[in-house]
């Protein structure tokens, strides 16, 4: 009888520490604070906030003001024209469901897919007509805790979706490459809407895969290249390069001369590139921070509590 | 229900005095029960893990994904040494209770560890440390609870109960991420607080190994000559040997749903559809055991997962994916709980615990390698002809298995 009560008292205890934390987690209702309306007018630095998971701008000149904070929340964000892309995960759902949302240069939202997943990359066509994103899930990798990537394409003009691009036929050293473990992350299109670039994991290794979309054809490139990201004249790609287990240089491939120029980021980047002018923007430690593609100068810290930069223009 | 039914036993009381209710012993239930909290504890945590690892820390999960299973591999070593030191120091309530113990208070550590990646690396380091530490004094404890013709029966009300937790787990988790709005700490701090209560649980409502023990110290020595006894080598063989043969329950699901076209967002309903007919059939199973041979029932087991194989080659049909996902939770009930009650008789009871650390290594280990092969051959053949070699090969042991009879009716 007394174990009886002492095990109905430590439980309620216990239960009530829950409650007490979790009423606490709740973020007020004060902080959510006015939302700004933000369009897509050229010259800003959109954002994700990490402190309050909404996207924000700032003049591209002056990244040091004050942000206008919209009332739109995303875990990845990315623009070009007159079209955005937010990956949102829902909240409280397991296993996650990612929301893509299409959002037009009002930010208010055109079309609206549900893909399984946790968000990773998004990114938008220069033309504005193709949205890409990676998500990561969980459940098909061989090790019971492993995850996988899956990248798929959704066609703002004609309403096309391509849930997976793991189908897409590839060619290694000309030689049709099939294995079981197919992974493609981290999509970025040419201007002319129909090229693209993507890696491949497979085997413990990683490819830089260039593909044509309307052919749905693609060949491998080079080893050791993630999260390719093409500079806006189609000659460059910026990406992050594996040098050890869990850390990535950024680094810059010409697509002519094949050759590298590892940029003057010394810290691991494990995000993808976004060109801006003669520079990249990237995250990182929960900033946004910019460094010249050609491997001069150092890094600039642009922004503090943001992440997943996109640049209009 | 039978399991309610059951509560109100008590060990003294454990025999025949009501034969026709088949009674399990109290300290059966109450470890049933905390394995069920825990396994709610748990079970939030890895629900949330990748979500928060992702976009609360910005991690990048595939390296996460290996780590992982580094971990698993290296508490093999911890689990052995768990069931020798419980059984040395004659404490196996306290060993089981400091990896209860070790594990809730790693959830603190998560929500402590913040954005460090090193923190959290050593937070589930330790988290899965207490897992392995716990594990065999845990079924040591079952085991020597139980009535030696009923040992079947005990083990699947424990797994049974054990399921059940896994599969509040999530929703739990769900709800606090609801009510939190979005925040994964609180997930963290309520999964410590369910396993306290755990904790709990286990210090006020479970017995430590009851009767009288021999006071002769429980020695290296002696754990080492445990592989010296004929029966329990055997049986520690074969379980591995058969171990090495299995194939991996994430391949099973991958090949299900390459085969029959299964949205991705119906991918994660798989392993819930194998748990389901494992609870359902956990105490069946282990009262068949007890009735016809442990030994046939664990053999039953893997020729159902070599049915499920031959129909995962066969035509597209759906009801053929629900059958073979169906055999794949019966080959769990018929295994997992049965393969223990077999070894528990065949080892001292002062040694208990280290013998059956010894025999789910053993397991445990061959089927790591089993699934590096299978995903090698996986890779080198494609999927129909790695699944019916495999099949192939499970057969083949299956019934050398069958006719060598390690385990003596």
């Amino acid at each position: 009888m007394r174990k009886l009560v002492f095990a109905l008292a430590g439980t309620a205890l216990l239960v009530a520490a829950a409650v007490t934390y979790i009423v606490n987690a709740r973020p007020d209702a004060a902080e959510a604070g006015p939302a700004a309306q933000l369009t897509l007018a050229p010259g800003q630095l959109l954002f994700r906030q990490v402190s309050t998971g909404r996207v924000a701008a700032v003049p591209l000149a002056d990244p040091g003001a004050k942000p206008q904070v919209s009332g739109l929340k995303c875990d990845r964000f990315a623009v070009a024209r007159q079209t955005a892309v937010c990956l949102a995960v829902r909240p409280g759902t397991l296993p996650p469901v990612t929301d893509v949302l299409v959002l037009d240069d009002h930010l208010t939202v055109r079309h609206s897919e549900a893909v399984p997943g946790t968000p990773s990359r998004a990114r938008v066509s220069p033309d504005g007509q193709r949205v890409d994103w990676t998500v990561f899930v969980t459940g098909d990798s061989y090790a019971a805790t492993g995850f996988s990537t899956r990248a798929g394409v959704y066609e703002v003009d004609t309403g096309r979706l391509v849930k997976t691009i793991e189908e897409l036929p590839v060619f290694l050293d000309g030689q049709r490459y099939f294995a079981a473990d197919v992974n493609y992350w981290g999509i970025t299109f040419a201007g002319d809407g129909s090229h693209f670039y993507a890696t491949l994991g497979s085997k413990g290794k990683t490819y830089l895969v260039e593909a044509d979309y309307a052919r749905y054809r693609g060949k491998t490139l080079r080893e050791n290249v993630e999260c390719p990201s093409l500079s806006p004249d189609g000659t460059r790609v910026a990406f992050k390069k594996k040098v050890g287990d869990g850390v990535w240089r950024l680094s810059v491939l010409d697509l002519k001369t094949l050759e590298e120029t590892e940029l003057a980021e010394p810290r691991s980047v494990d995000d993808q590139a976004l060109w801006q002018g003669d520079r990249v923007l990237y995250g990182l430690d929960n900033a946004v921070w910019a460094v010249p593609a050609d491997g001069s100068g150092r890094p600039e810290r642009l922004v503090a509590d943001a992440a997943s930069p996109a640049v209009t223009g | 229900m039978y399991i309610a039914a059951s509560r109100t036993s008590d060990l003294a009381a454990g025999t025949d005095r009501k034969p026709a209710l088949k009674r399990v012993s109290a300290n059966v239930v109450a470890l049933g029960m905390v394995s069920l909290v825990t396994d709610v504890s748990s079970e939030m945590v890895t629900a949330v893990l990748p979500l928060y690892l992702v976009l609360g820390l910005g991690l990048n999960p595939l390296q996460f994904g290996l780590l992982d299973g580094l971990y698993a591999g290296a508490t093999a070593l911890v689990r052995v040494l768990g069931g020798h030191l419980a059984d040395r120091w004659r404490r196996l309530k306290a060993v089981a209770g400091f990896g209860y113990g070790l594990s809730a208070v790693c959830k603190l550590g998560l929500v402590a560890a913040g954005s460090s990646v090193a923190a959290i690396g050593v937070v589930l380091a330790a988290d899965r440390t207490g897992k392995g530490v716990r594990t065999a004094p845990r079924d040591a404890l079952i085991s020597l609870s139980s009535e030696p013709g009923t040992l079947g029966r005990s083990f699947g009300v424990h797994r049974a109960l054990d399921t059940v937790g896994a599969f509040l787990g999530p929703l739990v988790a769900m709800a606090v991420l609801a009510l939190s709005l979005g925040s994964y700490t609180s997930v963290f701090f309520t999964s410590f607080c369910v396993a306290a209560i755990a904790v709990l649980l286990l210090a006020l409502f479970v017995r430590d190994r009851p009767g009288t023990v021999d006071r002769a110290a429980v020695s290296l020595r002696a754990a080492a000559g445990l592989l010296r006894d004929a029966d329990f080598r055997r049986v520690t063989l074969w379980a591995a040997v058969l171990g090495l043969v299995t194939v991996g329950d994430s391949f099973v699901y991958l090949v299900l749903q390459r085969r029959w076209e299964i949205a991705a967002t119906y991918f994660p309903l798989l392993p819930l559809g194998t748990a389901g007919v494992y609870l359902l059939l956990a105490v069946p199973l282990g009262r068949l055991a007890d009735r016809f041979g442990r030994w046939p029932v664990f053999l039953g087991g893997h020729a159902a997962l070599c049915l499920a194989l031959g129909l995962l080659c066969g035509p597209a049909a759906p009801v053929l994916a629900v059958v073979a996902l169906g055999l794949h939770g019966l080959f769990y009930a018929a295994t997992d709980g049965v393969l223990m009650a077999a070894a528990g008789p065949l080892i001292p009871r002062d040694l208990r615990a280290t013998g059956m650390a010894v025999v789910q290594t053993g397991q445990a280990g061959a089927r790591m390698v089993s699934s590096v092969l299978f995903g090698l051959a996986w890779t080198l053949w494609d999927l129909r002809p790695a699944v019916l070699v495999a099949a192939g090969c499970l057969v083949a042991v299956v019934l050398a298995a069958a006719f060598a009879k390690p385990v003596r009716p």
